[in-house]
C-alpha cells in the first residue's frame, strides 16, 4: 500500500438480515489524515457499515478494505493499527482508570504514554477511581482513551459523546483535533451536527442504507441548500426569503425589525437532505 | 502471547477478588460448607481408621470440599465470568484489539490455578488448625494431592471456557451454571457418600469428572482402610487421571469449535 492509497476504500457494500437490507451500496474513500464523518438517522446503517470496516460484522456483497487489509481477514497486526470507539459498552468496570490503560498498552507495539493520555482525555483527578465509579460521560472518556491507547493510524469513533457536557464535548474536540494534527485518519458517526461541522473535513450520509448524499462539510448538500435566508417581521407578520444576494435584500428592506440573515448551518441542510430522501421512499 | 498472558493473569486475580459475590460463591463457599458439616456433625463418627480413631465429620469433608472447590474455582467460576464478559461488552472490546485469545485463556486459567490453590491452602489450613484434622505426613500422598489439583484444576477451567457458550446472556449465567453445578456435586460423593447411591446413579456420575477428583482427594486425605468403600474398592488413581485426561480433550475440542471473542451477525 503506497502512501496515497485510501486508508478506508468501499465499494458498492451490503449487508443484508434475510430480506432486511441494512446496508444497500455504499461506496466512499478515506484518505490519509483526513475526518470523515458518517451520518444518519438511527437504524439508517451506520453502525453497521462501521462495524464491517472494523472487522465485527462480515459483508455480503461489495469491496472493503481498511489500511489495505479486507476488514472481514484482518490479523493481529492489522489490528493494534486500528483504534476503536464502540458505541455502547458496559463492562463491569472493576479497575481503575490507569490500570486498565496501563493493561491495554500492553497490547499494543508501539502505545501512547497512559499519563498523557490519562491527561488528554481531561481524567487526571480520576485516575486511581475504579471505571464502574465513574460517571457515564467519564466513562465514556475512558473508552476514547482505549481507543486511542494504541497510537492508531486509523481511529473509529462511533457515537464517542454521546452524554457528554458541553464542556466535556469541547476538550473532546480539542483531543480530536491534536489527534488529527498527528496525521491519525478518523472516522466518526455522530448525531451532533455541530460536531460533524466542527471535526469533519467530509461528511456522507446515509438513509435507509444508502448513501445519498457526500462530499467537503462545506460544500455537502449542493450549493442551493446554502442559500442564505433573510428574516424580518413586517406589519407584525414574520417574513422569510432565501436569496443568492441577501445584502441587496437588506439594503432594500431599510431598517425593519427583528432583521436575521441565516446561512443554513450543517444540521439544516442535514435535516432537509433526510426529509427529502424520507418522501420519496414514501412515493417510490 | 505469553508475556500478554501473565499480564492478564495479573488483572485477573485482581478484578476476581474485587467481585464480592465471586468471593463467597466460589471462593468462600467450600469453606464455608466445611464449617456447617464440621460442626453439625462434630458429634458423629464417620468411621474408624486403622488404629480404631474415629474420623471426626471434619477430616470426611475436607477432600470432598477441596474437590468441590475445583470445580466451582474453574468451572463454576470461569463459565459465569466468560458469559459476563460476553455480554457486557468486555469480549467484543478485546474482539478490536491485537490481544490473542490464547493470552485471555492463559490469564483465566492462570487466576484458576492461584485463586483455586489459595482456597484449597485455606481449607486445608483451617480443616487442619481449627478442626484438628490430622493431615498425611507421608510425601506422596501430598505428591498424589498435587497433581490431582492441579490436573483438576485445569480441566474444570477449560470445561467452564467450555460451557461459557451455553448461557444465551450474562443475567441468565448463574441460573443455567449453578444447577449443573450444585446436581453435580450431590451425586459426585460431594455431599452424599458416593457408595450409598444407588448404583445406577454412581455408574451416571461417574460419566463426569467430579466423581473422580472427589476420588482423588480422598485418596489423599482419607485414611487407608476408607479405600474399600470406594467403588471397585480401589481409589482407582489411573482411573481419576484418565477422566480427567478426556474432560480435558472434551473441553479443549468444544472451546476450539464454539469460543469466539462475538458472534458475527448477531
Amino acid at each position: 500500500m503506497t502512501t496515497s492509497d485510501p486508508v478506508v476504500r468501499v465499494r458498492d457494500l451490503r449487508k443484508s438480515y434475510g430480506s432486511f437490507t441494512a446496508v444497500d451500496g455504499v461506496s466512499f474513500d478515506i484518505e490519509r489524515g483526513e475526518t470523515f464523518a458518517l451520518l444518519g438517522p438511527n437504524g439508517a446503517g451506520k453502525s453497521t457499515t462501521i462495524e464491517i470496516l472494523e472487522g465485527y460484522r462480515d459483508r455480503t456483497s461489495g469491496e472493503a478494505s481498511v489500511l489495505g487489509t479486507d476488514p472481514s481477514k484482518g490479523g493481529l497486526d492489522w489490528k493494534a493499527r486500528l483504534g476503536i470507539v464502540l458505541q455502547s459498552t458496559g463492562e463491569s468496570g472493576n479497575v481503575t482508570v490507569r490500570e486498565q490503560l496501563g493493561h491495554f498498552a500492553g497490547f499494543y507495539p508501539n502505545p501512547r504514554s497512559v499519563d498523557e493520555t490519562i491527561a488528554a482525555v481531561g481524567l487526571e483527578s480520576k485516575q486511581k477511581t475504579l471505571i464502574r465509579k465513574l460517571s457515564g460521560g467519564q466513562q465514556r472518556r475512558v473508552d476514547v482513551a482505549l481507543g486511542i491507547i494504541g497510537n492508531p493510524e486509523l481511529l473509529f469513533l462511533d457515537e464517542p459523546t454521546t452524554g457528554f457536557d458541553p464542556e466535556a464535548r469541547r476538550q473532546f474536540w480539542d483531543l480530536i483535533r491534536s489527534l488529527k494534527a498527528e496525521g491519525t485518519t478518523i472516522l466518526l458517526t455522530t448525531h451532533y451536527l455541530d460536531e460533524a461541522a466542527q471535526l469533519g473535513d467530509r461528511a456522507g450520509i446515509i438513509a435507509g442504507g444508502r448513501l445519498i448524499d457526500i462530499g467537503r462539510i462545506d460544500e455537502i448538500g449542493g450549493a442551493d441548500a446554502r442559500i442564505p435566508l433573510v428574516r424580518w417581521r413586517e406589519n407584525g407578520q414574520l417574513r422569510e426569503e432565501r436569496t443568492t444576494t441577501p445584502a441587496a435584500l437588506v439594503a432594500r428592506l431599510g431598517e425593519v425589525e427583528a432583521l436575521e440573515v441565516i446561512r443554513p448551518s450543517l444540521e439544516d441542510i442535514y435535516i432537509d437532505l433526510v426529509g427529502r430522501h424520507a418522501a420519496q421512499e414514501a412515493t417510490a | 502471547m505469553i508475556a500478554l498472558g501473565v499480564s492478564r493473569i495479573g488483572y485477573e486475580i485482581k478484578t476476581y477478588f474485587r467481585q464480592t459475590d465471586t468471593v463467597f460463591f466460589t471462593f468462600l463457599f467450600p469453606l464455608v460448607m466445611l464449617t456447617i458439616f464440621s460442626v453439625a456433625f462434630s458429634e458423629q463418627s464417620f468411621g474408624q481408621d486403622a488404629d480404631g480413631n474415629d474420623v471426626i465429620a471434619a477430616n470426611y469433608y475436607l477432600p470432598a470440599m477441596l474437590a468441590a472447590g475445583l470445580l466451582l474455582s474453574g468451572l463454576q467460576n470461569l463459565a459465569i465470568d466468560i458469559a459476563g464478559e460476553k455480554s457486557d461488552g468486555t469480549l467484543k472490546r478485546f474482539a478490536g484489539t491485537p490481544l490473542p485469545v490464547g493470552s485471555y485463556f492463559v490469564g483465566k486459567i492462570g487466576q484458576v490455578l492461584v485463586t483455586g490453590a489459595l482456597q484449597a491452602i485455606v481449607l486445608i489450613a483451617v480443616a487442619g488448625l481449627i478442626f484438628r484434622v490430622p493431615l498425611p505426613t507421608e510425601p506422596e500422598k501430598w505428591l498424589t494431592f498435587l497433581w490431582v489439583f492441579v490436573f483438576g484444576v485445569i480441566t474444570s477451567a477449560v470445561l467452564g471456557i467450555a460451557l461459557s457458550g451455553l448461557p444465551r446472556s450474562g443475567k441468565s449465567a448463574t441460573a443455567v451454571i449453578i444447577p449443573i453445578v450444585l446436581v453435580l456435586q450431590f451425586i459426585s460423593g460431594v455431599y452424599l457418600q458416593f457408595t450409598a447411591l444407588p448404583e445406577w446413579l454412581q455408574n451416571f456420575a461417574s460419566v463426569f469428572p467430579l466423581k473422580w477428583m472427589a476420588q482423588g482427594t480422598r485418596s489423599v486425605f482419607l485414611p487407608e482402610n476408607f479405600e474399600v468403600l470406594e467403588q471397585g474398592e480401589s481409589w482407582n488413581l489411573p482411573g481419576v487421571a484418565i477422566a480427567m485426561a478426556i474432560w480435558l480433550i472434551v473441553g479443549l475440542i468444544v472451546t476450539r469449535l464454539t469460543f469466539r471473542w462475538i458472534r458475527k451477525d448477531s
